[in-house]
């Protein structure tokens, strides 16, 4: 399995950044061939496999954690209109590899645009001080009718490809655009780990978060060209249809059970790796697309989620504890 | 104990050497072409406990905005802490509480997880010490909130929630506490308890800048009152401001002093 970890690479200049991700990936192939050896499965076999697996782990974890500030803001759409802008990035890869053989992967041209569109659909709600269905709209069907025109000027041969961006495939996951994925993942968790404390307090209070000298405007922007990053790299397996939806569900989950904003994290991450790892093993057993059936998966572990909330509200009642009065005394108790 | 509390307990009056906390001069502030704040010059000395007063629209929380420096005024200066409002960035000498409007309503969030909020400008992008969390359930528990503590904040009453809003400008620890009619859907006990809480805060040294409709309170626990009706119709001690007629030429109407306006 491993030879296949040795591929020859197109990325050019990101060539000595790519190479420990390389050896990481064709580390986790060998961990999981011999699982493979240990336990007879038979979906652990195929190093095509092995790096879907470690790209949906990494889905998993990021798109939920992106998700969780984007959902709290209501913002659960930006996902589907950045996947979009990036099927525009993926035509213009192709475009360009067709026309002036630039041979760089259309996925690094997909996460060029997305953070361009990102950053367009923040500077707009900025200084329309809204961010609005109608703008997103715009920028979702712009972003689809300039890669389907792209595509099909430069028709000869790309539109075989072209089901593999919409509706996302395990076997085509090459090493390169695993590790173009291993990079965005080590990217978008090293963020959202220095700024989540920022982060969590621009999402919940945005006036308050200005006032305690944040720039929030900073912070929208790096939300969401982080989701940009999120999208495209999702895009591999999820599909431009169906990526959003790793962002939102597993979320929407956590917050019907989660108490805490911590555990509501903590929670979607679980919740989305239990829908990576079903789907997969689903899809690659009953031979379906996997984007389809992670994301039904991720749909029923919800509707338990739902299930799971109201019972704990209808049975769960704890009691009303005493509310203490207000110390007003404070001065004196804190003067020690 | 907090370094400011030695500095400015005995400033309240003495306005002459020290910096102002806010500063504005000749501001004028619309968000159409209709200014909504027009020629506002005040300024707010450290120690001191003003009370912003005016009638529904009078440009009351908008002045706050400005003063926040979340705005910047059309016309004139608008200083926080000796600097420009809008560039002033030190969230550590600042604590806010606004009308409970302001923040998200649905998100899975615990009452020490909003309180905690009021020490992220003092760690940045750092952890939480034991001597912040300290500090956090201090603040809980001066609001009465320990209990509740580990509660989601969503289901909180009103009053409660506000409460958690009020701990989360207390654990900031700020020099500058600025009030956004911070008693809205608090239970009247919890009120009067509240105002001597702020009372007993400004006797600290901590400055106190209060919006507030409820005129009542504002002239028995403040010592300054701002009248405004985009214009500033008064300014001046608390006590003064009950003999004048400036109420009833900014209210328009006859208002009543003993809290009625609620």
């Amino acid at each position: 399995m491993i030879h296949l970890a040795a591929l020859p690479l197109r990325v050019g200049l990101l060539d000595p950044v790519f190479e420990p991700l390389y050896w990481i990936l064709a580390s986790w192939s060998e961990v999981l061939s011999w699982l493979a050896g240990q336990t007879g499965l038979e979906i652990l076999r195929y190093g095509f496999m092995h790096r879907a697996i470690l790209v949906g782990l990494c889905i998993g974890v990021m798109a939920p954690l992106i998700g969780t500030f984007l959902v709290h803001r209501q913002l659960a759409l930006i996902g589907d209109a950045l996947a979009h802008t990036g099927f525009a990035g993926v035509a213009v890869g192709l475009f360009l590899n067709a026309v002036i053989d630039l041979g760089v992967s259309p996925y690094l041209t997909a996460v060029v645009v997305a953070m361009i569109a990102a950053l367009l659909i923040e500077l707009i709600s900025e200084a329309t001080d809204a961010y609005n269905d109608v703008s997103m709209a715009i920028v979702l069907s712009t972003g689809f009718a300039l890669g389907t025109t792209l595509i099909s000027i430069n028709a000869g041969g790309l539109a075989v490809g072209v089901n593999q961006f919409l509706f996302g495939n395990l076997s085509t996951v090459s090493n390169e655009s695993a590790a173009i994925l291993l990079a965005l993942f080590g990217i978008i968790i090293g963020v959202i780990g220095l700024t989540r404390n920022q982060l969590l307090y621009v999402t919940f209070d945005e006036t308050a978060a200005a006032v305690s000298g944040l720039s929030v405007s900073w912070y929208n922007r790096i939300t969401v060209m982080l989701t940009a990053m999120v999208v495209v790299g999702a895009m591999q397996i999820m599909g431009v249809i169906l990526v959003a939806a790793m962002l939102v569900v597993p979320v929407a989950g956590a917050s019907q059970v989660a108490r805490s904003f911590n555990e509501s994290l903590l929670i979607s991450v679980v919740l989305a790796e239990l829908a990576v790892v079903l789907g997969i093993g689903a899809s690659y057993y009953g031979e379906a697309t996997a984007g389809g059936v992670i994301v039904l998966v991720a749909v029923a572990i919800y509707v338990v989620a739902v299930v799971l909330g109201k019972l704990q509200t209808a049975f769960g009642e704890e009691e009303t504890p005493e509310m203490g009065s207000i110390d007003t005394t404070e001065s004196a108790s804190r003067g020690d | 104990m907090r370094t400011h509390t030695s500095e400015n307990t005995t400033s309240s009056e003495s306005t002459d050497s020290t910096e102002s906390i806010i500063e504005l001069s000749g501001v004028d502030f619309g968000y159409t072409s209709t200014p909504v704040v027009a020629d506002v010059s005040l300024r707010i000395d450290p120690g001191e406990y003003v009370a912003i007063v005016g009638p529904n629209g009078s440009g009351k929380s908008t002045l706050m905005t400005l003063m926040l420096g979340l705005v910047r005024p059309d016309e004139g200066v608008a200083r926080l802490f000796g600097e420009p409002a809008h560039e002033f960035d030190d969230g550590s000498r600042l604590g806010y509480v606004a009308q409970h409007a302001s923040a998200s309503k649905e998100m899975p969030i615990t009452v020490r997880e909003v309180v905690k909020m009021g020490r992220f400008p003092h760690v940045g992008f750092g952890r939480l010490s034991s001597a912040d969390w300290d500090i956090v359930d201090e603040a809980l528990a001066t609001v009465g909130m320990t209990a509740f503590a580990d509660r989601r904040v969503t289901q909180l009453s009103g009053g409660q929630r506000q409460r958690a809003f009020i701990a989360r400008a207390l654990a900031g620890e700020a020099d500058l506490l600025v009030l956004d009619e911070p008693t809205v859907g608090v239970d009247m006990e919890s009120v009067e308890a509240f105002y001597d809480l702020l009372d007993s805060l400004n006797g600290d040294g901590i400055t106190v800048v209060l919006i507030e409709h409820d005129l009542g309170a504002v002239t028995e626990h403040a010592e300054r009152v701002v009248c405004l009706n985009r214009e500033v119709y008064f300014d001046g001690p608390a006590s003064e401001f009950v003999e004048s007629d400036s109420l009833a030429r900014a209210f328009g109407t006859t208002a009543n002093l003993l809290g009625g306006s609620r």
